[in-house]
């Protein structure tokens, strides 16, 4: 990235902080602004954080790590998190995940080489009447089987080509 | 037969997963010109047949569909809104789903527009604010809560009213009230349904608590994983806003009351009232130390009532009925209903309302529907992952806060699993506690390092190393975790283990003596075999198995290579002739 970029960059992110108090309760909301708009929190954003709330750079680190929300690697375009709550475990997400590492050829928290695809697990997206479930970005996909990952997979490569 | 004067499509976020969009996309295309509304509602509970379509005639007799696609909902269009005729064979069979729910904290979801103040108005909506704001003290309002029975619904079960009146007495001009909807365990969507359809109860809850205890804010901690919640409630606080339900000298009274959401991060162990407090402060939500309760010290040092979404959302109907309508439903000790949220082997999996003091039996086997597949009724595991699991053996337990804490579980926050003959108890308590275990903030040393030596022995006994001596580690190290932590989390988190080597230790038995898994789960402890009088040599199976462990064998029939078997059961779903057995 250049100097001038990561300078624009900076700018229009103060313009944003400024929505929020200048004090601690604001680092949470402002860690998930950065990531909102930048897909994960830059080295460079906690630093402007810990500058903007007035809290130490390291307390910022320690509760951006603290929670299960942030990362701290950029992510594929699109992120499929599959659920591992009970419900979806007793009904089998288990196999689910192995077939997507399998198909994506990443394990939990990869990126494919491509960039399309980030994997990630959580522990549950409250959709349990529809388990095994997972989203993709803001879209929910329930009942799943191989077959049927494997069709949702393929529908958002072709809409990439 | 009368006109149909509304249709109502579920769309809450597992409906819209479902498919409700195209549905509610076609209905409200083809009735835009006629004078049926088509309007898009929360969860209707039904769950097992979403999507739902409910058609509402003129009388208010509702009529509901499920599953219902773009074609079903053709034919409901002509047949019913058009014809006049209800469409038999598309209805959603539910029976028994409803006979023994009492709803109370649902009256309205799934029922009204959640994004529409004049449909929860036009149900009796903030009635109960004008009627405090206007005929109560502060004080007669708490004395109301208290009289109702009304207990906190976010697991622990401490009286609402007590907790307000403590928070009233304190004499800081600074108060909160935080609504929790950190609905953190895995299977549970109680508070997801409620704040997404039928946010204003829950604001309308938080406005009564804070004229209760004398607070002027409130903050709704909601999970980011839950985006169409946070945007609800974002909603239907602008519109309450706009019709001075919220603001300044609310309804012209000197009460002044406003409302923000702050967005989880993604931790668990934020749902435990101090580690909220800390994690809405901008810090790493871990505990502390209580007391000082929260109702006396809580955020930035002032009194502050945390109550469960739930919790909130009983109170606007307390008030409107009066207490002792409220108190006719329950138990003695447990008063009034509690949200469940159905999920596992159940065949109406759903969110449902029961009267306490319903037993389990009736739960799962009547409002639940049994088990599907005509398998057998195993256990259920109540209370999430702090809870524990109950045989069926115990299904005339009723279902109260002290009947089930007596037998190992926890009401817990309305998550409850139902697990058949094919679920692996021993895995099954692997996975809860490797959820906790994950979770844990790692302040108490027993749940820290505790929690993670459980796991580890748990582990090996799922992959067949483990020793006889095991079971005894377990209790041990699982009490002493109880008793030296210092929060909910970790007081309750070898709960699933120490229940399932309560009433499932021969299941233990056979794992680590016999190094069987009677469920059969365990992969480790499995074998895969091809019958030969069976096998008809079509070579299905050897396509799938993805480490060629599948060869010709000496006759025209296939044979698993034992050492190359990774135990992945894809030859066994493939197999048209169910040639392949699992030992």
């Amino acid at each position: 990235m250049s100097e001038k970029t990561s300078g624009l960059q900076e700018r229009a992110r103060l313009k944003e902080f400024c929505k929020h108090p200048k004090n601690e309760s604001s680092v949470i909301p402002l860690l998930q602004l950065v990531q909102e708009r930048e897909g994960y929190i830059p080295a460079q954003a906690v630093r402007a954080i810990a500058q903007y709330t007035g809290v130490r750079e390291a307390q910022v680190y320690g509760v951006a790590t603290f929670y299960a929300q942030f990362r701290f690697q950029p992510r594929g375009k699109h992120i499929i998190r599959l659920c591992q709550g009970t419900a979806c475990h007793v009904q089998g997400a288990d196999s689910i995940l192995d077939h997507l590492k399998e198909k994506l050829a990443v394990e939990e928290g990869g990126t494919t080489e491509d960039g399309l695809f980030t994997l990630e697990v959580v522990r549950c997206l409250g959709c349990c009447s529809l388990a095994p479930v997972m989203m993709i970005d803001d879209s929910t996909y329930g009942r799943l089987t191989r077959r049927a990952v494997d069709k949702i997979l393929a529908e958002y490569r072709k809409e990439e080509k | 037969m009368s006109r149909v004067a509304e249709v109502q499509v579920g769309m809450a976020s597992c409906g819209i997963a479902a498919g409700a969009e195209p549905v509610f996309q076609f209905l409200a295309q083809n009735l835009a010109e006629e004078k049926v509304r088509v309007k898009p509602v929360g969860c209707l509970g039904m769950c097992f047949s979403e999507p739902l379509v409910a058609v509402v005639t003129e009388d208010g007799e509702r009529f509901v569909y499920g599953p219902v696609d773009v074609k079903k909902a053709e034919r409901i269009l002509t047949e019913h809104v058009r014809g006049g005729t209800p469409v038999e064979d598309l209805l959603a069979k539910g029976d028994g789903f409803f006979t023994k729910q009492v709803r109370i904290v649902l009256e309205n979801c799934g029922m009204i527009d959640p994004t529409s103040i004049d449909e929860y108005i036009s149900r009796g909506g903030y009635e109960a604010l004008q009627k405090v704001l206007r005929e109560m003290t502060p004080a007669e309002v708490i004395e109301e809560i208290t009289k109702s029975g009304l207990r906190g619904r976010g697991g622990a079960g401490f009286p609402t009213g007590t907790k307000w009146s403590f928070a009233a007495k304190e004499k800081d001009p600074i108060k909160f009230v935080v609504c929790n909807g950190d609905e953190g365990d895995p299977g549970a969507f109680m508070d997801r349904s409620v704040l997404e359809g039928d946010p204003h109860r829950v604001i309308e809850g938080m406005i009564i608590a804070g004229y209760a205890i004398g607070a002027r804010e409130g903050i709704v901690y909601v999970r980011a994983e839950y985006p169409l919640a946070v945007r609800r409630v974002r909603q239907a606080i602008a519109a309450a806003e706009a019709r001075g339900f919220l603001g300044n000298n609310i309804l012209g009274s000197s009460f002044s009351f406003r409302i923000t959401v702050k967005e989880g991060a993604g931790a668990f162990v934020c749902g435990e009232e101090t580690a909220l407090i800390a994690s809405v402060e901008g810090k790493r939500g871990m505990p502390r130390r209580r007391p000082p309760y929260p109702a006396q010290h809580g955020l930035w040092g002032h009194p502050t009532v945390i109550n469960n979404v739930e919790t909130l959302a009983n109170v606007p109907w307390i008030i409107r009925h009066g207490w002792e309508a409220f108190a006719r439903y329950g138990t003695e000790k447990s008063k009034g209903t509690k949200v469940f949220a159905l999920a596992g082997k159940v065949r109406h999996s759903g969110l449902v309302e029961i009267p306490m003091g319903l037993t389990l039996g009736e739960l799962v086997l009547e409002v639940g529907g049994g088990i599907p597949k005509e398998k057998a009724f195993k256990a259920v595991q109540i209370g999430g992952p702090s809870g524990g699991c109950l045989p069926a053996s115990l299904a005339h337990v009723p279902v109260d806060y002290e009947s089930l804490k007596e037998h190992g579980a926890i009401m817990g926050s309305g998550g409850l699993i139902v697990m058949d003959e094919d679920t692996c108890m021993v895995e099954v308590a692997r996975f809860f506690l490797d959820f906790t275990q994950k979770e844990s903030c790692g302040k108490c040393t027993f749940c820290r390092v505790g929690t993670k030596r459980m796991l580890e022995i748990l582990s090996g006994i799922v992959e067949g190393k483990g020793r006889p001596e095991d079971l005894d580690v377990l209790m041990d190290l699982g009490q002493k975790v109880k008793t030296y932590s210092l929060c909910g989390l970790g007081q309750t988190a070898p709960n699933p283990v120490l229940t399932t080597l309560r009433y499932f230790r021969d299941e233990y038995e056979a794992h680590v003596r016999e190094k069987r898994c009677p469920a059969r789960v365990c992969r480790a402890l499995l074998t895969y075999h091809i019958e030969p009088e069976l096998c008809r040599g079509c070579k299905l199976c050897t396509k799938a198995c993805p480490v060629g462990a599948i060869e010709q064998g000496p006759g025209k029939f296939q044979v698993i290579r034992e050492e190359k078997c990774i135990r992945c059961g894809r030859c066994r779903e493939v197999c048209p002739f169910g040639a392949i057995s699992v030992r």
